[in-house]
């Protein structure tokens, strides 16, 4: 796919201290794209999204986020994290974790929210189909209604890209699959850039699949590629215990094809 | 018994006792909503007896302890955030180091002090009783302070207590607000001190927010309803104190445990109401 880069990673290194985590890491995501990056546990999923996102300075290697600095690019990256399943129990209603998004590095413009901002809010919290959980604590909530109010605070942002990690750790698959479908149509106006270790969830959504494990796999496309397999070796191994849709294999390795 | 009351305060001690609870009262509900929150209680405690050094420094230079609390207990909680800002897994140890050299400072300079120390127990255990109006203005001034900055920022607060990672991406200024956060702390820290002595400090921080937590989920109400419980908690155990001839800060610490007690106990009786 060809088209303007909104992030563009170039040979990065990067880690902890004496641990490192990602070689030689090469990625190129365009505007408008839909990515899927699958990898075990552990391969450095969520170090990327660090780099990413400017929160660890990789050892070496350059990383653009909307042509600048992830410093600077992040304003524009409606970031997902993952929830926590211990999560602090922190007294705050889902209107309030929303309005975050409103949130400038301006304390003078955070004062107050402002007409405007309310607007965005709304509007984020029903792409999300969740306005009338607003005024509810998010401790009442499930999962999926949880990870729906996290979402809605980054469209809240109103970002170019949606980075979201590991979206669907702590939902049941019918709201997944639900939450799959808003992602998809949240896609026709923001690139989209899914870390996720199900494969099979997200191989049907996505629009091209990469590999991480240490090193990252990424083609630009959407069938998973001999490289992958071997370079991030792991990777099959998860995919065989998952069960591998058929269409995420290349054609030639298939006895019967039905595509 | 109204009328009891009535005379305990005729005495001005007992007036500026009553005052001085209700200012430390809206620094504490305001202040230590955000130390639960953040789950930094251990560092509130830290604060606390590191500034016994700033006392015991005060005292052997001949200066007012309270200004040598104030500039230990600020300069503690600068030094204890940035290594909990740097360092989040092992901060804990290094607080607990600082905290103890604070203590070991200030026992060894009250303890090279010539002359009588019998004042100094009241900044261990409080000393509500004996509050003056100089004691007076600084609490006012500190419950001011927390006041506008609270109020000011607010949701910026907030969203670093919720989350610090995505308050960073939106490229809040993060630190900045910590230590601003940390600063307060080590001022609502000192006045609460004179109320109910640095070793019960923590109690005075956490019950009332906890408390609070328990029937309210936002974090504005548990603010407000934090300082109301504080007056209350604090004006009973006063009053109490004083009928029984108690040393204050002691009953009004467990004036607000057992209160906390009960209200947890009527909160699980009301959810569950078979068990």
């Amino acid at each position: 796919m060809t088209g303007q880069a909104v992030i563009e990673l170039e040979d990065v290194w990067a880690g902890y201290e004496s641990d490192r985590v990602l070689e030689a890491v090469n990625f190129r995501m365009v505007a408008g794209d839909y990515v899927g990056l699958i990898g075990p546990n552990g391969g450095g999923k969520t170090t990327l999204v660090k780099v990413i996102l400017g929160l660890i300075k990789p050892e070496r290697g350059s990383v653009r986020v909307m042509g600048v600095s992830p410093e600077k690019g992040r304003q524009f990256i409606g970031y997902v994290p993952q929830i926590q399943q211990d999560d602090k129990a922190f007294p705050i209603k889902v209107w309030d974790v929303v309005s975050m998004g409103r949130l400038k590095p301006d304390l003078l413009h955070n004062l107050s929210l402002k007409d405007a901002d309310k607007k965005i809010v709304e509007r984020s919290l029903r792409q999300m189909d969740i306005l009338d959980l607003a005024k509810r604590s998010i401790n009442e909530l499930s999962g999926g209604q949880r990870q729906r109010v996290t979402i809605a605070r980054a469209l809240a942002t109103e970002p170019k890209i949606l980075l979201l990690d590991e979206p669907t750790s702590s939902v049941d698959s019918r709201s997944s699959s639900q939450l799959y479908d808003l992602l998809a149509d949240l896609n026709q106006s923001i690139s989209i850039l899914l870390i996720s270790h199900d494969l099979t969830a997200i191989s049907t959504y996505v629009k091209t699949i990469g590999c991480v494990n240490r090193r990252l796999v990424y083609n630009g496309q959407k069938e998973i590629t001999a490289e992958m397999l071997s370079s991030a070796y792991e990777c099959p191994v998860d995919l065989v215990a998952h069960g591998l849709p058929h269409r995420v294999l290349p054609s030639h390795q298939e006895e019967d094809d039905h595509d | 018994m109204i009328d009891s009351i009535q005379n305990m305060f005729a005495y001005d001690f007992m007036r500026n006792a009553l005052f001085a609870s209700l200012l430390v009262g809206i620094a504490c509900g305001l202040i230590g909503t955000l130390v639960v929150l953040n789950r930094i209680v251990f560092l509130g405690g830290g604060i606390a007896h590191a500034a016994y050094g700033g006392i015991g420094l005060a005292y052997y230079f001949g200066q007012d302890p309270m200004l040598g609390a104030i500039l230990f207990s600020v300069l503690s909680a600068l030094g204890m955030g940035a290594v909990h800002l740097r360092t989040k897994a092992r901060s804990d140890t290094l607080i607990g180091v600082m905290w103890s050299i604070g203590m070991a400072i200030g026992i060894i300079f009250v303890s090279l002090t010539p002359g009588f120390k019998a004042d100094l127990m009241s900044y261990l255990f409080g000393s509500l009783l004996a509050v003056s109006s100089g004691d007076l203005q600084v609490m006012a001034l500190v419950a001011l302070l927390v006041i506008v900055l609270v109020g000011f920022f607010f949701r910026s607060l907030q969203a670093i207590s919720f989350d610090e990672t995505f308050s960073t991406v939106r490229n809040l200024p993060v630190t900045g607000l910590y230590l601003m956060m940390l600063v307060m702390i080590g001022l609502t820290v000192v006045v609460t001190m004179r109320v109910v002595g640095l070793i019960m400090v923590i109690a005075m921080l956490t019950i009332p927010p906890a408390t609070a937590n328990l029937f309210l989920k936002d974090m504005k109400g548990m603010m407000l309803l934090s300082i109301g419980l504080s007056w209350l908690f604090s004006s009973v155990g006063l009053v109490v104190s004083f009928a029984l001839n108690l040393q204050a800060g002691s009953v009004i610490i467990l004036v607000a445990a057992l209160s906390y007690l009960a209200a947890a106990g009527i909160k699980k009786l009301a959810v569950h109401p078979q068990a």
